[in-house]
């Protein structure tokens, strides 16, 4: 249990009439990134700021680099980084002044919190504009510097309440690139996104929440394959050869399945499509292949997507989970 | 973006002590909070419109539009009896925006990073409160000084003077923590102004600050000297002008610590509340 940096039991929040946590686990083992996913209200953020030590929940416990966040709040701080799901850079100070007051705060000496914000403003990109109001910066730099003001003080444990909503892809993916690093170097990161891409790409386990509750937790593929199986599509080099290829693989159809071409959207046609249970399915498929006599120009097992996995999970979820403009949590 | 070559952790020593103990920190974060509300005031100045262009209008307004009516045709004399309570009104107003900016930092999420720091709960607020002095003396600086423009005179000495100051700019930092109460407590910073107005008006109109208060009916008379802007106004007065000073000044002292005794641990509580 002690390569847990974040446990979570039994988390319960109440606002008014919402239940926005309704018995919350969570469990984040040290060096990954844990993914939080769910529809808006969901409660992605509740569990966010309890853990950030923002918020008592009514009841539960939580613990950050193993440290209790409710009897011991300012030990907490001291290892965590947060960056909350609005910009919350100040404005009126430039990019320098805002980093230098967070690392004063964190009792750096001046001259270090003056060395480390340098430092992070060069690696984000904001060095030119690091003179400059925070006001006068873009959504995407904004961000940056945002994040980059989590960081200041070497966090053990980074918090992400959707870093990237709102950034046009190429931002996303710097952001991305951020995260991992920060995994690199040893920080774990537990981040809220309702992209599913975004979970798919940084996490090594997602947690998916809905209406206060955790309805699944698995490593991505783990929750791919737990909705759907899995499918395997090959392609003849030769279309002529489709109706030879559907025999071959009906015989390693899963049971009560067959083959079919290729209906996937955006796929291009001549391919075939089968749905199997398993991946021990490529040693009977390929020989039986190479026995028709049919050249493939592809063969690959495909997972669902997590799109897929998503709505089958949330089903009945009045929300899209994919909405890309709504703010989560009107109510915290 | 390139590679970051820093290790994750390089903070020496035990992370879990503040640098030089709890209260020196106190004091240091709130220094950092007080300088980072003073570089949003010289970067907004017109932010400062409230301490300096609106006293100097109810000065104006007061002495030469209703003075003589008011003093029967004697406008020096009624300057001279009416700058004094202007100078204790305008600390009183100038307390409001504290609580609208500490609303509006919360609404942003500014104050939410704050609170994921190692800081004594208290800095945030403190550090704000702080860097008000600025505000309280550039009020005691335009009021005297267009005071003085406008035939003012103080008549006591530099030290009174001073002194008068002083205890003007200690009266509004006290004050100022009934608007980081209400500031903590209602939704939107427009409101704080509403709520804070409903206060202040009637505690400025309801005074000795625009007329003599032999001057007005029995009940209202009552609520004057329990007002505590009376007091404050009647040191402020004897400090200025010359007049008695002493026992308007004890009362008016402990109205300054009855004021942090009681708003202090309130705003406290409703910042911690806030979610």
């Amino acid at each position: 249990m002690s390569d847990l940096v974040v446990r979570a039991e039994g988390l319960r929040k109440r606002f008014g009439k919402t239940q926005a946590l309704d018995g919350v686990d969570l469990a984040m083992r040290r060096g990954t990134v844990l993914g939080v996913l769910g529809p808006n209200g969901a409660g992605k953020t509740t569990a966010v700021r309890v853990l950030a030590t923002l918020l008592r929940p009514d009841a539960g416990s939580a613990f950050v680099a193993g440290i209790d966040v409710l009897r011991q709040p300012q030990r907490v701080r001291r290892r965590i980084g947060l960056t909350g799901q609005y910009a919350s850079v100040d404005e009126d100070l430039t990019g320098t002044q805002n980093l230098v007051l967070i690392g004063q705060l964190l009792d750096l000496p001046t001259r270090d919190a003056r060395r480390r914000a340098a430092e992070l403003l060069d690696w984000f990109d904001l060095a030119e504009a690091a003179g400059r109001q925070a006001k006068t910066y873009s959504g995407g730099m904004r961000r940056r510097l945002d994040l980059a003001a989590s960081l200041v003080g070497h966090p053990e444990v980074i918090f992400l309440d959707e870093p990237t909503t709102g950034l046009d892809p190429a931002k996303r993916e710097d952001m991305w690139g951020v995260v991992r690093t920060q995994v690199t170097q040893g920080a774990s990161v537990l981040l809220t996104t309702q992209y599913l891409d975004e979970a798919d790409a940084l996490a090594d386990e997602i947690v998916v929440i809905n209406k206060g509750r955790v309805i699944a937790h698995d490593t991505p593929d783990g929750l791919k394959r737990r909705v759907g199986g899995l499918t395997l599509r090959v392609r003849p080099a030769d279309p002529a050869r489709v109706p030879d290829t559907l025999r071959v693989l009906d015989a390693v159809a899963a049971p009560g399945t067959s083959a079919s071409t290729d209906p996937a959207a955006g796929a291009r046609p001549g391919a075939v499509s089968v749905p199997v249970t398993g991946d021990t399915v490529l040693d009977e498929a390929v020989p039986a292949l190479r026995r028709a006599g049919v050249e493939v120009t592809e063969l690959a097992l495909h997972l669902p997507s997590l799109d897929e996995v998503f709505h089958a999970l949330t089903e009945g979820t009045p929300q899209a989970a994919t909405t890309t403009t709504a703010k989560e949590d009107e109510l915290v | 973006m390139t590679t970051l070559d820093v290790p994750v952790r390089n903070i020496v020593g035990d992370i879990d002590k503040p640098r030089g103990g709890a209260p020196a920190a106190l004091v240091r974060h709130s220094v950092a909070l007080a300088r980072r509300s003073l570089i949003k005031t010289i970067r907004t100045p017109e932010a400062l419109i409230d301490v300096t262009l609106q006293p100097v209008i109810f000065l104006l307004l007061f002495t030469y539009l209703f003075g003589g009516a008011i003093a029967g045709g004697d406008r020096h004399a009624y300057l001279q009896f009416l700058l004094p309570g202007m100078l204790a009104q305008s600390l009183a107003m100038g307390g409001i925006a504290l609580g609208q900016n500490l609303n509006a930092d919360i609404e942003k999420g500014v104050f939410d990073r704050f609170r994921s720091l190692p800081v004594a709960r208290s800095a945030p607020l403190v550090g704000a409160v702080a860097a008000d002095i600025v505000r309280y003396l550039t009020v005691c600086v335009v009021m005297l000084g267009f005071g003085t423009a406008m035939g003012f005179r103080v008549q006591t000495g530099f030290v009174p003077a001073v002194a008068a100051v002083a205890l003007s700019i200690g009266f509004g930092l006290c004050f100022c923590w009934i608007s980081v109460w209400v500031g903590m407590l209602v939704r939107t910073s427009g409101a704080v102004q509403g709520v804070m107005f409903l206060l202040v008006f009637p505690l400025a109109f309801g005074s000795n600050v625009y007329v003599q208060t032999s001057t007005l009916p029995g009940w209202l008379q009552a609520f004057v000297h329990v007002n505590p802007m009376t007091p404050l106004v009647g040191t402020i007065r004897g400090l200025l002008v010359g007049g008695p000073v002493a026992g308007h000044l004890a009362l008016t002292l402990a109205w300054m610590a009855g004021l942090l005794l009681v708003f202090v641990p309130l705003a406290l509580r409703a910042y911690a509340r806030r979610t």
